[in-house]
C-alpha cells in the first residue's frame, strides 16, 4: 500500500499538500523501475510549473526519465542534497528524497490527480 | 516506464534460476536475459571488489574444425588465428568488404585444427552466415553450437580462489586470454580466462543441459567470498569503465576497425587475403575519419548514447555509451570525435537536453585493475 496521505500521477510522481504549498517527488515503484538513481535535474527556485509538464529529469545509471508536476505552481524550493545524494530517491523516495515544493496556483487541479487506491491500483496492473 | 518484453527467439536455460533470484528480465540481442539483481550499482561493486556471476548463454559459439580451419579463419577474420599457440585466444573482427565491422569476437585455439569464436548474440546468426560462406573452398567446417552452449562467467579478484578449487584444471597454470578442457564439479567444460569486466575472470562454457547445475555449483562456490548475480546492466558499466566497446554503441557496420582505436587488431602484414583488406590497407594509409576517445563529464549532467560532441560550439562527433562511473564516481562517456579533438586534456562538450555541458577527453580505459 502506497502512503495514503498523498496524492499521485499516472507518471509516478507523489505530492503532499500542506497549505498551499505542494511538496513533489516520485514514488518507490518509480525509483525502483528506475534502479539505481545517480543524477537528478530539476528547475530553479522561481520557475513557474504548468500541471502535467515536464519540469525536470531524473537518471539512474541505465535510463533517463523525465519529471512530470503533479500541479501548476511557482517552484519555491529544489531539494539541495539531491546534487550529492542522488540516492536519496531510492532510498527515501516519500522523505528526504523529494524533488521540488510548489507554490499551488489552482487547488482544484488536485481533484485530477489519483488518490492512493487508485495510484495501488494502478501500479498492480503494471 | 512498463517493460514490454517482445516476443524474443531465445531463452537463456536458467531464466528459472533468475526469476528465483528476483532478476528483472530484458529482451537483449533476441533472448531472455537478467538484467539485474540487487541493483547495478551494488552488483558492479561486488565484482570490483569481490566477484560476480554472469549468464551469458545468449553469446555465440561458432565451432571451426578442420586441416584448414585456421587458414580459413585468416582469410575471414582480420586478425591472424593460425599465430595462435594451442590453448591461446585473441580479440578479433570480422568486417565486410568495405572495412565496416560485422562483429568483434573473441577467438580461441583449442587444438591445431580446432577453433572457437565467440559472437555477440545480436550478430551470432550474421557471423555464422558469414563464416559458412567464407570457408566454402577450405577443408574447414563451421559448427554453430550457440544454442546448445550455456556460458557463465564468473568476474572479479576473488575469481581463480571461487573457480579453482572447483575445477580439475591448473587454475594458476591457465593465463590471461588462455582456454582449457576439463571439468567444473565434474561438469565437462571449456574454461577460458578472459571477460568483459576489466578485472580477472573465467568464463565457463558448458551444454545447455548442464547449464542449471554449473550455476548451482558456482553460486555455491563464490557464496563465502562474495559471489553475487550480475545481470548485463552491470556488465555494461564494468565494460565501459575498462574502456572495451560494445557491439551496436562503438561498433557497427559503418564503423571501421582503426576508427575505433583497434587497429592493432588488424593484422595487415599476416600472409594471404582476407575480407576487407584493401579498404584496411586505404585507412590505415589515410588515418581514420575519427576517433573512438574516453570522455569525463565536467558539468552537470551525464552523458548518453546519440549526444552531440561539440568543440567551441562546433559540432565534431558523437556520444556513442555514457553513465554515471559507479567505481570513479564522476559520469564517463565513450564517443567518436573529429581526430584532431582526440588528444587527451582536450576540453569539449556534450550538448544534453539542448544545454552545452563541458568535458574532457581523457585516456581509455576510465578503470584499470591492479595487477
Amino acid at each position: 500500500m502506497v502512503p495514503t496521505d498523498l496524492r499521485y500521477t499516472k507518471e509516478h510522481e507523489w505530492v503532499r499538500l500542506d497549505g498551499d504549498l505542494a511538496t513533489v517527488g516520485i514514488t518507490e515503484y518509480a525509483a525502483q523501475q528506475l534502479g539505481d538513481v545517480v543524477f537528478v535535474e530539476l528547475p530553479d527556485v522561481g520557475r513557474v510549473l504548468e500541471q502535467f509538464g515536464a519540469f525536470g529529469v531524473v537518471e539512474s545509471v541505465k535510463a533517463v526519465s523525465d519529471l512530470f508536476a503533479p500541479v501548476s505552481g511557482e517552484v519555491t524550493e529544489a531539494n539541495p542534497s539531491l546534487a550529492g545524494q542522488p540516492e536519496l530517491v531510492n532510498s527515501e523516495p516519500y522523505g528526504a528524497g523529494w524533488m521540488v515544493k510548489v507554490r499551488l496556483a489552482d487547488a482544484s487541479q488536485v481533484d485530477e490527480l489519483l488518490d492512493p487506491a487508485a495510484y495501488d491500483a494502478l501500479i498492480a496492473a503494471g | 516506464m512498463t517493460d514490454v518484453l517482445e516476443t524474443p527467439a531465445h531463452v537463456t536455460p536458467l531464466l528459472d534460476r533468475h526469476r528465483a533470484l528476483g532478476a528483472k528480465i530484458i529482451e537483449f540481442g533476441g533472448w531472455l536475459m537478467p538484467l539485474q539483481y540487487s541493483g547495478i550499482v551494488a552488483e558492479h561493486r561486488a565484482v570490483r571488489e569481490h566477484a560476480g556471476l554472469f549468464d551469458l548463454s545468449h553469446m555465440g559459439e561458432l565451432f571451426v574444425e578442420g586441416p584448414q580451419a585456421g587458414e580459413a579463419l585468416a582469410a575471414a577474420l582480420v586478425s591472424d588465428p593460425p599465430a595462435l599457440a594451442v590453448g591461446r585466444a585473441h580479440y578479433s573482427m570480422i568486417c565486410a568488404p568495405d572495412g565496416g565491422i560485422l562483429d568483434d569476437l573473441i577467438v580461441y585455439r583449442l587444438a591445431d585444427e580446432r577453433f572457437l569464436v565467440v559472437a555477440n548474440a545480436a550478430n551470432a546468426q550474421i557471423v555464422s552466415d558469414a563464416l559458412t560462406e567464407r570457408l566454402a573452398g577450405y577443408r574447414a567446417v563451421l559448427d554453430d553450437r550457440s544454442l546448445a552452449t550455456a556460458l557463465c562467467a564468473v568476474q572479479g579478484p576473488e575469481s581463480a580462489a571461487i573457480v579453482g578449487p572447483i575445477t580439475d584444471l591448473d587454475i594458476g597454470a591457465l593465463r590471461y586470454y588462455a582456454i582449457a578442457e576439463g571439468h567444473v564439479a565434474g561438469i565437462q567444460a571449456l574454461v577460458a580466462r578472459t571477460g568483459y569486466t576489466g578485472e580477472d575472470g573465467f568464463e565457463v562454457f558448458v551444454d545447455t543441459a548442464r547449464a542449471s547445475e554449473l550455476w548451482d555449483v558456482l553460486s555455491a562456490a563464490g557464496q563465502s567470498r562474495g559471489l553475487v548475480p550480475a545481470g548485463l546492466g552491470a556488465r555494461d558499466t564494468l565494460r565501459l569503465e575498462a574502456g572495451m566497446p560494445l557491439y551496436g554503441n562503438e561498433l557497427d557496420r559503418s564503423t571501421n576497425p582503426f576508427e575505433a582505436n583497434l587497429g592493432r587488431v588488424v593484422k595487415l602484414d599476416k600472409a594471404g587475403d582476407f575480407v576487407g583488406r584493401p579498404a584496411l590497407e586505404k585507412v590505415a594509409a589515410d588515418g581514420p575519419a575519427r576517433l573512438l576517445s574516453g570522455l569525463i563529464v565536467r558539468g552537470r549532467g551525464i552523458a548518453r548514447h546519440g549526444h552531440p560532441v561539440l568543440e567551441d560550439g562546433r559540432r565534431i562527433g558523437t556520444v556513442t555509451s555514457g553513465t554515471q562511473s559507479p567505481t570513479l564516481g564522476v559520469p564517463i562517456a565513450m564517443a567518436y570525435v573529429a581526430p584532431a579533438a582526440a588528444r587527451p586534456g582536450t576540453m569539449l562538450a556534450v550538448e544534453i537536453r539542448e544545454q552545452p555541458v563541458a568535458a574532457e577527453v581523457v585516456p581509455l580505459p576510465f578503470y584499470r585493475r591492479a595487477r
